[in-house]
């Protein structure tokens, strides 16, 4: 950008005049710095922007921007979003939800989004845990996590969201972590140029419930070890000075290389047609592997808005029919 | 009447008659629905008044021959205006000993039977749990009982048809058809268009359909058990152009109307459910009408879908039975809350959990108006008849946008799959729908998206992608004007109140309770939904038979008009009879402190007006008698 070009609009024309609700020291402040930057270097049209939530401490989300937002019910965010993208495909539209809203009570809307590619952007701020119910576990939870309402660990075993979308089908699936500031600025502004449903998992901490839940992975001391940053085109190197790299075998299997095997690393395609790479990330164990950030999997796949339009729109052009002709199809008889 | 074109002439005597009850019963795979809905296409066609009930298992194909795999079709015409389907059917036509059995202790005393006997062999009489031949035990003695093989008198009829065995079998209800074609002098013509047009790809099964149907018309013509034809006269109906028409059918076609008349865009967002699957099916085909649907991955999806639609500037509609409306309950409240339009459908069919769900109901009344966490009132009407439907489905969107409020339409299973004759309405006359999106503001002034028309009481209604209206609502509760959450006290207080005033001035823009009959008397009988039919001609009857008793028919259930509380102290006594355990009659007695005898019935299907009329006449008895 040239120095004479100024944005029309700052990063304050993007707050609205609300007070922020969170606890201090919440992960949800550093995520709504990130978006509301990343929007103001898109430039998003505050009257076109539509941000949809459901419930939990990340749905409070569009109360605190300045464009369109419907804060909903439990889970449904994806359907009532869905909803308005259809009636207006031209609206740029949101959802902000959490582990709970999405993974739990929403787990349906959030699969059947994917599957139909609606053009949704998604933030789930994953942190593992309920906040807004006072910390009981999540079904992203660790298995034994001791909470609330597992006094003695819980016997659940947690999925992993990526793996979740992309088995949904996504055509968008990144990950990134609530203080890595520009890293979630730039997977925002890629989610957005998406035209189907793009889903980002943010590793978000809540420091009253689950403190600490990402310490390794945002630790500067451990931050190189356990983190695989995604870089299309590059190889999947992670470690001090990049000396360590994922490789896979045959069937897929995730395995560490390096020195002389550091050339095996796998070049990272996150256009690649075939999920499996992906899901082979998505799945690896975290105690074995580093956890990789960065955009998982993205296709260009028509989305389904357009096609519902486009059916409109060619029933339109086929047959134009009046209220009267409507009421008169079958068969009619005078009575006189 | 004209001998039909393409009819043998009738030798026969003939004979006038002014109505008949027909029903047709049968396996689920012998097409009864489809010779049912023959039949009354082609005596719409031939003027008639006619009101059918097509009543059929849940299950798709139930093993054949059993009890449960019985599907029935009845059917009333007459030369004069009828408000039901006829109590017990004057001719049965029974397939199967299954449907015998299960359908012969309704026909009317002398009435016809006419029994296919192609399917009386052991097994079938075992499949249907008869332990001896009901044909030679005695069991029908009273009925004139007509037996036709039809299964062998049809195979001879296609005897040069290509169809093989099977398809050829298949035809016997075509061969039925034409007979009653000719009991009842019906012009076979058009069920001979109709045919060529659904299988127009399929020479063979339309030629064998065809020949099947014209044989059972001369079968009947010349052998002797056959004795009468008989004539019903085209009824003295309102002059106008008609069409048959369903429940489920005109409920869109008002939908529709009413979208197109507003200049919105609909959207429908539905899960499958019976028997309101037929309103997704029918929308979908309207595109071009500017409707969009959505079948959504579940109930829930289905309702928030439209209202996020709504929240955009569309009509957001979405239709249910009654265990969807249930799992809709929390998103209904939701737009309770953000104060948008949303139709809600529910074709109401027999409960708790999944219940009967081809059979009727009008136990989801108090679902529609309670089935809500806080106080979250929605305006709530019935359509009574299948035409009716229509002016429901109108009525629904337009106060849906008037208000920006739910509506709760509750139609029910016996409206959604009967049919009537249907006066088509003046297009000319339907109301305009006036929407009023709030303008973009350029002033930079604070929007407020909770500022309210100070007649209705309803608010603006900002569409996203306006220019200086952007807004946060959503289900928290609000502070007035500027939507900001709030949980201040008296807000509160101010916005319960203000959202239960604003259903209630809907009364104001939706007319005054009307009565039947004189405006005072001994006996008003109050119905609502489907009921209308059966209580009108009971009370017809009492009228004639001198007794001072008028029916008042409630449109709206919520709220319920003005006038209501003072029309119902007009009489000595108010009777409700209602397909629920008195759920209205609770809603009534409660708002009115007026001592209302609930007529209540739950086993599936609607009253027969005789069974009101016994009501009433006992009724009238103790009032008359001082008891």
């Amino acid at each position: 950008m040239s120095t004479t070009e100024q944005p029309v609009l700052l990063k304050k024309d993007y707050k609205s005049d609300q007070d922020i609700r969170w606890c201090p020291g919440c992960g949800d402040y550093a995520i709504l710095n990130a978006v509301i930057n990343a929007f103001t270097k898109l430039q998003k049209k505050l009257h076109e922007t539509v941000i949809v939530s459901g419930i939990g401490c990340s749905s409070r989300f569009p109360y605190y921007m300045e464009t369109y937002g419907f804060h909903t019910i439990h889970g449904r965010a994806p359907a009532v979003a869905t909803g308005v993208k259809v009636s207006n495909p031209a609206l740029d539209v949101w959802v902000v939800t959490g582990d709970g809203d999405a993974m739990s009570i929403g787990g349906n809307h959030f699969i059947h989004t994917m599957r139909r590619n609606v053009g949704l952007k998604i933030l789930m701020f994953n942190n593992r845990i309920y906040g807004l119910t006072k910390g009981q576990y999540s079904p992203t939870s660790e298995q034994g996590k001791v909470t609330k309402s597992s006094p003695m660990g819980s016997v659940d075993y947690p999925f992993s969201p990526i793996a979740l979308a992309l088995g949904a089908g996504a055509t968008f699936v990144g990950r990134s972590v609530d203080i890595f500031l520009s890293h979630l600025e730039e997977l925002v502004c890629k989610a957005s140029a998406h035209t189907g449903t793009a889903l980002c998992e943010i590793y978000q901490n809540c420091n009253i419930f689950n403190d600490g839940a990402y310490k390794t992975v945002t630790e500067k001391d451990t931050r190189e070890e356990r983190v695989l940053q995604l870089e299309h085109g590059k190889p999947l190197l992670f470690g001090a000075d990049k000396g360590k790299g994922i490789a896979f075998d045959a069937s897929f299997q995730p395995y560490i290389v390096t020195g002389a095997d550091l050339g095996k690393a796998f070049i990272w395609d996150e256009t690649a047609e075939t999920p499996a790479p992906a899901m082979a990330l998505a799945t690896m164990s975290e105690s074995e592997f580093p956890v990789p950030i960065g955009v998982f999997r993205r296709r260009d796949k028509p989305n389904f808005e357009s096609g519902v339009q486009a059916q409109v729109a060619a029933a339109k052009a086929k047959k134009q029919t009046t209220l009267h002709e409507l009421l008169h199809q079958g068969e009619i008889w005078e009575v006189k | 009447m004209q001998n039909a074109p393409n009819s043998p002439a009738a030798v026969k005597p003939i004979k006038d008659i002014d109505q008949v009850v027909i029903r047709f019963a049968g396996d689920s795979g012998d097409g009864m629905q489809l010779t049912g809905d023959q039949f009354t296409r082609t005596t719409a066609l031939m003027g008639n008044d006619i009101a059918t009930f097509p009543d059929f298992p849940a299950e798709i194909r139930a093993p054949a021959g059993t009890l449960p795999g019985v599907s029935a079709f009845q059917l009333r015409f007459s030369s004069f205006d009828i408000h039901t389907p006829g109590d017990s059917p004057d001719v049965l036509v029974a397939m199967n000993p299954a449907a015998l059995k299960a359908h012969i202790q309704e026909l009317s005393k002398d009435g016809v039977l006419i029994l296919n006997t192609g399917s009386f062999s052991a097994l079938d009489l075992k499949k249907a749990k008869y332990e001896k031949d009901p044909r030679t035990d005695g069991t029908l003695s009273g009925w004139r009982v007509i037996e036709v093989d039809l299964a062998a008198r049809t195979k001879e009829a296609l005897a040069t048809s290509t169809l093989d065995a099977r398809g050829k079998e298949r035809c016997k209800n075509m061969y039925a058809l034409g007979i009653l074609y000719w009991m009842f002098h019906r012009d076979m013509e058009p069920t001979i268009k109709s045919i060529q047009q659904k299988f127009a790809k399929k020479g063979d099964i339309v030629e064998a359909n065809l020949m099947a149907m014209k044989a059972g018309y001369l079968y009947a013509e010349v052998t002797e058990v056959f004795q009468t034809a008989y004539r019903v006269a085209p009824a003295k109906l309102k002059p106008g152009t008609y069409r048959n028409i369903m429940g489920n059918q005109a409920l869109c076609l008002g939908l529709v109307a009413a979208g197109q008349q507003s200049g919105l865009q609909m959207f429908l967002g539905s899960y499958p459910i019976t028997p309101a699957s037929d309103i997704l099916h029918q929308l979908s085909t309207y595109k071009n009408l500017n409707v969009v649907t959505f079948q959504a991955e579940d109930e829930i999806a289905a309702v928030c879908s439209a209202i996020g639609a709504s929240y955009s500037g569309s009509i957001g509609l979405t239709s249910t039975s009654g265990p969807g409306l249930a799992l809709k309950a929390e998103a209904i409240g939701l737009a309770v809350m953000a104060e948008l339009p949303l139709v809600v459908i529910n074709v109401q069919r027999a409960g708790p959990s999944t219940g009967m769900p081809t059979k009727t109901q009008q136990a989801d009344l108090l679902q529609a108006m309670h089935g809500r966490n806080g106080e979250s009132p929605v305006a709530i009407l019935a359509p009574s008849t299948p035409g009716d439907a229509f002016e429901c489905g109108f009525e629904a969107v337009r106060i849906a946008l008037q208000f920006m409020t739910p509506v709760i339409v509750l139609s029910d299973g016996y409206i959604a799959n009967g049919s009537e004759p249907w006066l088509l309405p003046d297009i000319e006359q339907l109301p305009k729908i006036g929407v009023k999106f709030a303008p973009e503001q350029t002033s930079g002034e604070k929007f407020m998206p909770y500022a309210r028309d100070q007649k209705t009481l309803a608010r603006v209604w900002a569409k996203p992608g306006t220019k200086g209206l952007t807004h946060r609502i959503g289900g928290l509760e609000k502070a007035d004007l500027t939507g900001n959450i709030s949980y201040e006290p008296a807000n509160h207080q101010h916005m319960v109140d203000t959202r239960a005033k604003k259903i209630a001035n809907i009364a104001d823009a939706v007319g005054e309770a009307t009565t039947f009959g004189p405006d005072s008397g001994d006996i008003l009988v109050l119905g609502w939904g489907s009921t209308r039919g059966a209580i009108t001609s009971a009370v017809l009857q009492m009228q004639e038979q001198g007794h001072k008793v008028s029916a008042c028919f409630l449109r709206w259930l919520n709220p319920l008009p003005r006038n209501l509380g003072n029309l119902l102290k007009q009489y000595k006594r108010v009777i409700l009879p209602e397909l629920n355990k008195g759920q209205l009659c609770s809603m009534i007695r409660a708002k009115y402190l007026v001592d209302v005898d609930s007529y209540s019935k739950v086993d599936g299907q609607p009253f027969k007006s005789q069974e009101v009329l016994d009501y009433l006449n006992n009724a009238m008895t103790r009032l008359k008698g001082g008891k």
